[in-house]
C-alpha cells in the first residue's frame, strides 16, 4: 500500500504520538475560551436569524434571516457539535460539553451518532464493507462496490442526499439494510427507532410548528424560513463530508490489509484515506474545521481549532517519509467527487473503455 | 420574578430552545442564571485569618437550603477546567437568601488556593443542592457538645449559628482546637453566643478536655483533622463525624486490566480505587469528596466486579452505577467513561 518499510511505518506513528502529546499537554483554557465564544456566537445567530424571520414584510431581513439560522445550525451541527461530541472539549469537565451530554440541532440522535461515527467511521475510516460511510448505504463511491443498474440514479441520490442530509445521517444510523438482510435483529434496532422518533419529533415540532404558530398570520413564511435553513445547513454539510474521503487520491482498504493494524498502519489508513479542503480561517470555522479531514481523522479528539497548526506539522512529517498529503480547494475537491459519482454510477466497463 | 421563572420552566420553552434547553441561552445573559442548576455569585469576602476567607455567596433561585452541618459541592473553573470540591456550608440554616463557605488554603491546595486567595466578588461557582448527613437532628437537642479542629469548625459553626437563630436555650458546649490565635475564625463571633465556648491552642486533643464537660445524653459532633477525630473516637462515645480528607481506603491489588470504554484506555490498577486508576490514566472524572459521600463520581459500569472500600461488598451486576472514589476492581472491570 506504500513504499515505506515496517520500521519507517512505526517511526512515522511515534512522530504523530509525539505530536499529540505535545498538544495534549497544551490544551486548556485558551480551547475552553474558544469553545465558549463559539457557542455565544452560534447561539446569537441563531436568536437574531429567528427573530428576523419574523419580518416577513421586509424580504431582505427575512432572507438575512434564513442566513443567519442557516450559519447557526452549521455552526451548531459542526464546530460546536461534532467536536464537543468527539469528547474534544471533555477535559474542561462542564457537565453541558461533555460527549455524552450533549445534543445538536440535526436530527440524528446524538448517541446514535456517536456509535456510528466516532467508533465505527472512526476505526474502520475506508474500509470496504466496515466503514458504512462509504457511500452511506445509498450510493457508489468505490470501485470495490459491485455495480447494480440501480447505481444509474446515482447522481440523483446524491443530490437527494444532499438536499436531505440530516435524515440521511439519522436513517444511516438504523443500519436497515442489515435489517432486511437478517444481520441485524428488529429488536436490536427497535430503541434505535424509538431515539430517532423522539429527536425527529422534537426538531420538527419546533421548526415546522412551534416557532411558525408563533407568527400567527406568518406561519407559512416562518415555516419555510426553516426549512430552507436546514436545506442549507444540510447541502453544506453534505458538501464539506462527502470532500472529506472520496475526492480523487483518497485510498480504499480491503478488510484483510487492515486485520493486524499496528498503531504506524492505523495513522498511515487515517492519513491516506482522508483529503483536505484549502480555505481561510471562517471557511474552515465553518466546515467545523474538517477540512482539516485529515488531522481530525489522526487526533479525532484534539480541539479541531487547533487542527490549522496542527496541519503544519503533519504536512512537513508526510514530507519527510514522501506520503502523499491530499488537498485542494473546495472547487477542486467537490468537483473531483461529482465527477467520481457520477463516473461510478456507469458499469465498470463503460468507464474503463472511454478510458482507453 | 417566579412568573418569568414558570415560563422558562414551560414546556414550551424547552420545546423552543431545544436540543440544547433553556439555560443554555439564560446563561449567556447572565452565568449565574439557570432554570435547573444552583449557581452562586460571590458577594463579599471576609480575610479572617491570613490563610483562610469566607465567602458570602448569593445562590440563584435554584437553592432550596441547607441543613445546619450539609456541605455543597462547589465547581470552580481554573485555566479552562472545572474542578469539584466539598465544602460545609457555614452559615445559619435560616438565612436562605446568603450562604457563606469558609475556605482554608491548604498547602499546594489547588482549589482552596483560588477560593481562599484569589476569589473575586462576582465570582459565579457552581453548586450543587446541600447534601451529607452530619446534620442537627430534627428535635434540637437539649445539650450537644461541638468538637472541632481547625477548618473543622464550620459544619459545627452552622449548627451552632442556627441555634442562635432559633433562641435554643439548651446547654451547648463548644470545643475547638486551633493552631494559635492567629488561625482562630470566628473569634468575635465566638465570644458572644450562647454557649459554652472553649477553645485550645497549640494543643492535641486528650479525653481529659472532656471532664469539665456534662456528656450525659449530649448529642456529640465531631470534625476535624483525622488523628484528632481518631483521638476522640477512642473514648468511645456515641459520635456525629464528618470528616474533611479521605483516610487512604487501600485496595487490594486482585484487579485484572481497566478498559474505559469510550476513552479508549485499557491500563492495570495496582492497589488503587477505580478514581485513581483513571485519573492515573490521564482521564479526568467528576469527583468531589473522594470518600463516597456525595455521587460526585458515579460513572456506569458496563461489566466486571467491585468491591466497595467501606463495607467490602462485591457487586457483579453489569451496567450498573458505581461511585469510583470507593470502588476497587476485582478482575477485569470495563466502565462506560
Ligand atoms: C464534606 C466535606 C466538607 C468540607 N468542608 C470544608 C470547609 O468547610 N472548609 C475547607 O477549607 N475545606 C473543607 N473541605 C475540604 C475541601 O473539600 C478540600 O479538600 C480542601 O479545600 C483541599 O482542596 P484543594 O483543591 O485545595 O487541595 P488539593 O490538594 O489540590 O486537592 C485535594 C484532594 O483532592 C484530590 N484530587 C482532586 N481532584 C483530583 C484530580 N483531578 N487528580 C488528582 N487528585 C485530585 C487530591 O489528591 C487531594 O487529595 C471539606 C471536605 C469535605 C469532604
Ligand atoms: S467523589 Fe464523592 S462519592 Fe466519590
Amino acid at each position: 500500500m506504500n513504499h515505506l518499510t515496517r520500521e519507517q511505518v512505526d517511526a512515522f506513528g511515534a512522530e504523530l504520538d509525539a505530536l499529540r502529546a505535545r498538544v495534549q499537554a497544551d490544551v486548556g483554557e485558551r480551547d475552553a475560551k474558544y469553545i465558549r465564544r463559539m457557542i455565544r456566537l452560534q447561539r446569537t445567530l441563531g436568536i437574531a436569524g429567528r427573530g428576523l424571520l419574523y419580518a416577513w414584510a421586509f424580504p431582505p431581513a427575512w432572507a438575512l434571516g434564513v442566513a443567519c439560522l442557516g450559519v447557526a445550525k452549521i455552526l451548531d451541527n459542526m464546530e460546536v457539535g461534532h467536536n464537543v461530541m468527539h469528547g474534544q472539549y471533555e477535559f474542561m469537565k462542564d457537565p453541558a460539553l461533555t460527549a455524552k451530554g450533549f445534543e445538536w440541532d440535526t436530527t440524528c440522535p446524538g448517541d446514535q451518532w456517536r456509535h456510528s461515527h466516532n467508533h465505527l467511521h472512526h476505526t474502520y475510516t475506508n474500509i470496504i464493507g466496515k466503514d458504512r460511510d462509504v457511500g452511506y448505504g445509498i450510493l457508489r463511491i468505490a470501485d470495490e462496490q459491485p455495480w447494480r443498474p440501480y447505481y444509474l440514479g446515482n447522481l440523483a441520490y446524491a443530490f437527494f442526499l444532499a438536499l436531505f442530509f440530516e435524515w440521511g445521517v439519522a436513517l444511516h444510523d438504523l443500519e436497515i439494510e442489515r435489517v432486511t438482510a437478517g444481520e441485524k435483529s428488529w429488536s436490536e434496532t427497535k430503541p434505535l427507532v424509538r431515539g430517532l422518533v423522539r429527536k425527529a419529533r422534537m426538531q420538527m415540532l419546533k421548526d415546522y410548528v412551534l416557532f411558525p404558530l408563533l407568527g400567527g398570520p406568518l406561519f407559512l413564511p416562518i415555516l419555510a424560513g426553516n426549512a430552507l435553513a436546514n436545506v442549507i445547513r444540510n447541502v453544506w454539510a453534505f458538501m464539506i463530508i462527502f470532500c472529506g474521503h472520496f475526492p480523487a487520491g483518497v485510498a480504499m482498504f480491503r478488510e484483510e490489509d487492515t486485520r493486524e493494524e499496528s498503531r504506524g498502519q492505523w495513522y498511515l489508513r487515517q492519513l491516506l484515506g482522508s483529503a483536505n479542503i484549502r480555505g481561510g480561517k471562517w471557511f474552515h470555522v465553518l466546515s467545523g474545521n474538517l477540512s482539516h479531514q485529515i488531522e481530525h481523522h489522526l487526533f479525532p479528539d484534539l480541539p479541531a481549532h487547533r487542527y490549522a497548526e496542527i496541519a503544519v506539522e503533519v504536512r512537513a512529517i508526510c514530507e519527510r517519509y514522501g506520503l502523499p498529503y491530499n488537498t485542494g480547494s473546495l472547487g477542486k475537491q467537490f468537483g473531483s467527487v461529482v465527477a467520481r459519482i457520477a463516473e461510478m454510477s456507469l458499469p465498470p466497463r463503460l468507464v474503463d473503455q472511454r478510458s482507453q | 420574578m417566579s412568573i418569568v421563572r414558570s415560563i422558562l420552566r414551560s414546556p414550551l420553552a424547552a420545546a423552543l430552545t431545544a436540543p440544547h434547553g433553556v439555560d443554555r441561552y439564560v446563561e449567556l445573559v447572565h452565568p449565574a442564571w439557570s432554570v435547573r442548576d444552583v449557581r452562586g455569585t460571590v458577594t463579599k469576602l471576609i480575610r479572617e485569618t491570613p490563610t483562610t476567607t469566607t465567602l458570602v455567596i448569593k445562590p440563584n433561585g435554584n437553592w432550596t437550603g441547607h441543613d445546619a452541618g450539609q456541605f455543597v459541592r462547589v465547581g470552580v473553573e481554573l485555566s479552562g477546567v472545572r474542578h469539584t470540591r466539598c465544602y460545609s456550608v457555614s452559615s445559619s440554616a435560616h438565612r436562605r437568601d446568603r450562604i457563606t463557605l469558609t475556605v482554608r488554603a491548604k498547602e499546594g491546595g489547588f482549589v482552596s488556593q483560588h477560593l481562599a486567595h484569589h476569589a473575586k466578588e462576582g465570582d459565579v461557582l457552581a453548586l450543587s443542592p446541600a447534601q451529607g448527613e452530619f446534620v442537627l437532628p430534627a428535635l434540637r437537642p437539649r445539650r450537644l457538645v461541638m468538637i472541632s479542629g481547625g477548618s473543622g469548625i464550620t459544619p459545627v459553626m452552622s449548627m451552632l449559628r442556627t441555634l442562635e437563630d432559633e433562641g435554643h436555650d439548651g446547654d451547648v458546649t463548644f470545643l475547638h482546637y486551633a493552631r494559635s490565635r492567629d488561625e482562630l475564625i470566628y473569634a468575635d463571633e465566638l465570644a458572644n453566643v450562647n454557649a459554652r465556648v472553649l477553645v485550645a491552642f497549640g494543643t492535641v486533643f486528650h479525653p481529659s478536655h472532656l471532664s469539665s464537660i456534662n456528656l450525659e445524653r449530649a448529642e456529640i459532633f465531631l470534625c476535624g483533622p483525622e488523628p484528632m477525630m481518631a483521638a476522640v473516637r477512642a473514648c468511645g462515645l456515641p459520635l456525629h463525624e464528618e470528616r474533611f480528607t479521605s483516610e487512604p481506603l487501600r485496595p487490594a491489588t486482585d484487579g485484572g486490566t481497566i478498559h474505559f470504554r469510550r476513552s479508549r484506555v485499557r491500563t492495570g490498577c495496582d492497589g488503587k480505587t477505580m478514581l485513581e486508576i483513571a485519573e492515573a490514566s490521564g482521564l479526568n472524572p467528576e469527583s468531589g469528596c473522594r470518600r463516597g459521600i456525595c455521587h460526585g463520581c458515579t460513572q456506569r459500569k458496563v461489566s466486571g466486579v467491585v468491591r466497595d472500600l467501606r463495607t467490602g461488598a462485591v457487586s457483579d451486576a453489569a451496567d450498573e452505577d458505581i461511585q469510583l472514589c470507593v470502588s476497587a476492581p476485582v478482575g477485569d472491570v470495563t466502565l462506560d467513561l
